[in-house]
């Protein structure tokens, strides 16, 4: 109902709240504040509970020996890879969602799984079993992230700069790409014996085991530094929300900034996927948790949420699996298989895309 | 002052503009009225800089708008299209208050919650302020956005269409806060409109496009005349005297 | 706008519709689609003699009956019918990047297959096609019900939610493969590849002959099917009928066709938009047009696979997923520069 102008002030007059409490913010009244402020506590109680559960439980050394110690110390590089991983996905997937305004594609469907694949794949297919080998170390660690970079890199510079830029386009393509080499890497795959294919296997699957110590030095600053370069750039990210048309009103480069959000995220899904492998759908469930949670536009309230449902749910289903169930390797493929459900769900909401 | 010198853009097989050439001076409301496909929205979107030009320039006071910064041009113009669907739940205050980020990048100081306020207030919008815009009416979520860039503080306000999908109260409620926006707040607005009759009695100047070319450029006066109106639309158009100012009758 | 633009549509397909025998056909049998026919012919004529075993000397000929034809006849039909999935679905979506791996369909019919893999491993070919088809079936179903639910900004959305979709149910069927140990055995049966098609398999693909000649007998409905439940009761047709029909003819082709042969990446998408590139958008009157090309694309790739890392085979899946994505890509690309971004 459209109030007349006469009666407008009247209805002022009678408002609870004084005249100077009007401000503006990303959480809308006090029970926004409450259940958000709840939330985030919540995730962090799960999050320390299973961080001290993978440190401490079941230790077979006696407490406090030089056994112990080191077996919480490779149990906390297993938790450090978590951390990283969890980032990554979280922070990548929301700044994707919003550079691409739309909260249903992650950046995992860009082709980043399959180059990873077909990285691997060719190894072993050229080299045999000694393949998987010659891939691990911290030089191969960033060759395989420098190739991913390139090809997201060339393809946003190819598709999104110029006169015809269009982003859907430029997913489309990404896409069909990661397609193509999907089916190279199959090709090559079903050449390989049986034990070539096992060895193989087990580092096509994102896998928190395949992250090896000495990466995390390099690791843990990379996803660090992007993630400071994207908090201290979410008052833009939340225009960029608004969409194109609204965004340039407002006076940013839409394509530009587009362009600069993005390559910080092919960062960030390189890093994740040279770290462990491929995840599509953990970055989905993380930012759509953030997303249901929090309720707000606001990128620098959305990003910590997103990151602690990612290490709260990472974390807690490899203690579950790996220490009480013994089950350690199938940790990302359940959570992949529960964030596709998620996927699933929210495919048949209504909506508009 | 808008000055369009020579410009030209092939929108699609369709709709192709220019090269137009026309000055739109500051102050009032100009309406751009014209058959479907002339290049309105085209035109108007081209001066907000949301679409590129292939030839020719704009100027809005003074500065051209495709080389000049986009955020200095911010302060300038504000533009709203007729479509806008976002991905995130807003509430009114907070698109309002999106209409600041030009000056506060993001950091809105009391002066900003200030003109957010009087935006919201000016629409009427005072006890809305916390709703989320998708429990709004149409004619109420219209208001919130056009409050968003009357906050932006822009002497150039371009609005595309903004009665559409409005009902005849609110489309009227709607042209009355916009005179009231550029009397009262001193704004230059320039808007899209579909009905020639709402353009003859709310806006000071009228711009008729057909075919991608300004075919017409005057007072309401000037424009709302048989042969005028009968070319522009391609219709027959008889103007008779209503109570409060001449009608275009086409029916 | 869009309003404007449906209703055109509709105006259109009610003419179709309505006085079928003036818009509708434009000549067939000209000149260029005999010189198309005999082509195709000559296709197939290669595809029954190259090999590696020369089936013409002396005692050998056997091996014709059963190799070479069954191979060629799997040709055909998977080609016509893959091709007209994506014109059904084309048709009933309005979008023309759908087809049934740009819309998770393939994957659910593997789905289907590792289930029945797992679940009773001794099943016969036919149980496993089965299989295939009914989870065709709810896939194709749940991408429209997803379709009808939301509204969509740009029609590019659509394949890139359903090569998401794809994804999803693919995860599943990796992890049961995971499971059941099977991960290699499914990569291979599941890539496309004709060579296994022999005497004893392919007679399974005849199923398919009937989903390609019905298309011809009620593409109009799928016409007017697509442009909404509204637009199509309108016009006197019953939506969900229509839409059910469409998704089981997808559906059967799709899972026979990943039964007996494999996946056929983008034939669906390539053909129905190649043919429309030099013959133009009315889908209805290129269909026989689509049914030939769709026929010679699978052979030729098929002959490529076969002959170039010969005496081995390169799978046609992995021809088509190289050559199809390449026209993909170029297809986006020139609808980039055209602007214009409506289906």
């Amino acid at each position: 109902m459209l109030k007349t102008a006469q009666d407008a002030p009247a209805q002022r007059g009678t408002q609870q709240t004084p005249q100077q409490s009007r401000r503006s913010g990303p959480l809308t009244g006090r029970r926004h504040r409450r259940v958000y402020a709840l939330v985030t506590a919540v995730l962090i109680l799960i999050s320390l509970g299973s961080t001290a559960g993978i440190l401490f439980y079941n230790n077979p050394m006696p407490v406090g020996s030089d056994g112990w110690w080191l077996i919480a110390g490779m149990r906390r590089d297993s938790l450090l890879t978590i951390a990283v991983v969890a980032l990554c996905h979280a922070m990548a997937t929301i700044a994707f969602q919003t550079a691409v305004n739309n909260r249903i594609i992650t950046p995992g469907i860009m082709g980043f799984g399959s180059l990873y694949t077909a990285i691997q794949t060719g190894f072993v297919y050229l080299f045999g079993i000694t393949g998987v080998v010659m891939l691990v170390g911290v030089p191969q660690f960033f060759l395989q992230m420098a190739v991913m970079m390139l090809l997201a890199t060339g393809l946003y510079t190819w598709l999104l700069s110029g006169k015809f830029s269009n982003i859907h386009i430029m997913l489309l393509v990404g896409v069909v790409l990661g397609g193509t080499l999907g089916s190279l890497s199959t090709f090559m795959q079903r050449m390989l014996t049986p034990s070539e294919f096992d060895v193989l296997t087990a580092r096509l699957f994102g896998n928190l085991s395949n992250a090896r110590a000495e990466y995390l030095p390099y690791a843990i600053p990379i996803a660090l530094a992007v993630a400071v370069v994207l908090w201290l750039w979410a008052p833009k990210l939340n225009v960029i929300a608004l969409g194109k048309d609204n965004a340039t009103n407002l006076g940013l480069n839409h394509k530009r900034e587009v362009i600069k959000i993005l390559l910080l995220v092919s960062i960030l899904v390189s890093l994740a996927t040279a770290l462990v492998g491929p995840m599509m759908f953990l970055g989905f469930l993380t930012a759509a948790l953030a997303y249901q949670f929090g309720d707000t536009y606001s990128h620098r309230h959305l990003f910590p949420l997103g990151f602690l449902c990612g290490y709260a749910v990472l974390s807690a289903s490899y203690f579950v699996l790996r220490h009480v169930w013994d089950a350690g390797g199938a940790v990302t493929v359940i959570v992949e298989l529960v964030g596709g459900l998620v996927f699933l769900f929210f495919l048949l909401r209504k909506g508009r895309l | 002052m808008i000055s369009l010198t020579d410009v030209s853009k092939a929108y699609s097989s369709s709709v192709s503009i220019g090269p137009v050439s026309v000055d739109i001076d500051a102050g009032g409301i100009t309406a751009l009225v014209g058959p479907n496909g002339a290049g309105k929205s085209t035109i108007l979107t081209m001066i907000g800089r949301l679409l590129s030009l292939d030839s020719g320039r704009i100027e809005v006071a003074g500065h051209d708008v495709v080389n000049t910064p986009s955020k200095a041009i911010a302060k300038i113009i504000s533009v709203l299209r007729q479509e806008n669907h976002f991905v995130t739940r807003l509430t009114v205050r907070q698109l309002v208050s999106f209409g600041r980020f030009p000056y506060s990048k993001g950091r809105l100081t009391l002066g900003d919650e200030k003109y957010i306020s009087e935006a919201i207030d000016f629409l009427d919008l005072t006890d809305l302020e916390d709703r989320y815009l998708d429990q709004l009416s149409g004619g109420q979520r219209q208001r919130a956005y056009v409050a968003m860039v009357l906050a932006q503080n822009t002497d150039y306000v371009l609005l595309d269409e903004p009665l559409n999908n409005l009902d005849m109260q609110h489309a009227v409620a709607m042209m009355k806060q916009l005179r009231r926006a550029a009397d009262e707040l001193d704004r230059t607005v320039v808007i899209v409109l579909h009905d020639i009759n709402f353009a003859a009695h709310y806006s000071d100047r009228i711009l008729a496009m057909k075919d991608g070319q300004v075919v017409e450029h005057g007072t309401p006066a000037e424009i709302m005349r048989d042969d005028v109106l009968t070319r522009v639309f391609n219709t027959d158009v008889q103007v008779v005297p209503g109570p409060n100012g001449p009608l275009a009758v086409y029916y | 706008m869009t309003s404007t633009l449906r209703q055109d549509i509709a105006y259109t397909s009610r003419d179709i519709l309505v006085d079928e025998q003036r818009s509708r056909r434009r000549p067939l049998l000209t000149p260029s689609f005999l010189l198309a026919v005999v082509v195709t012919l000559g296709l197939l004529a290669a595809s029954l003699l190259v090999g590696q075993f020369d089936v013409f000397a002396e005692g050998n000929f056997w091996m014709f009956g059963i190799t070479r034809i069954p191979r060629t006849v799997a040709l055909v039909l998977a080609g016509a019918s893959m091709a007209m999935c994506g014109v059904i679905m084309q048709l009933l979506t309005q979008n023309r990047f759908v087809e049934p791996t740009t819309t998770g369909t393939t994957e659910w019919a593997g789905l289907g297959l590792i289930l029945v893999m797992w679940l009773a491993p001794t099943a016969s070919l036919l149980a496993r096609m089965s299989a295939a088809v009914a989870m065709a079936f709810l896939g194709t179903m749940v991408f429209f019900l997803f379709l009808r639910r939301v509204s969509l900004k740009s029609s590019l959305i659509v394949p890139i939610i359903g090569i998401m979709l794809g994804a999803v149910v693919s995860s599943f069927t990796t992890y049961l493969a995971l499971m059941t140990d099977t991960l290699q055995t499914l990569g291979i049966w599941f890539q496309g590849s004709f060579t296994g098609v022999i005497q004893g398999r392919y007679e399974l693909m005849w199923i398919v002959l009937a989903v390609t000649v019905l298309v011809f007998l009620v593409a109009d409905q799928f016409t007017a099917a697509g442009l909404g439940k509204d637009m199509a009761t309108n016009v006197g047709l019953n939506y969900t009928l229509v839409l059910f029909m469409g998704t089981a003819m997808v559906a059967v082709a799709t899972g026979v066709t990943a039964t007996v042969v494999g996946t056929l990446p983008f034939l669906g998408l390539v053909v129905p938009n190649i043919v429309a590139l030099f013959r133009g958008d009315d889908l209805r009157s290129n269909l026989p047009w689509v049914c030939l090309v769709g026929i010679s694309t699978v052979t030729l790739c098929d002959l490529i696979g076969r002959l170039i890392i010969a005496p081995f085979e390169v799978p046609v899946s992995m021809v088509l997923g190289l050559v199809g994505g390449i026209v993909f890509i170029g297809l986006l690309l020139r609808q980039r520069r055209k602007g214009g971004l409506v289906t």
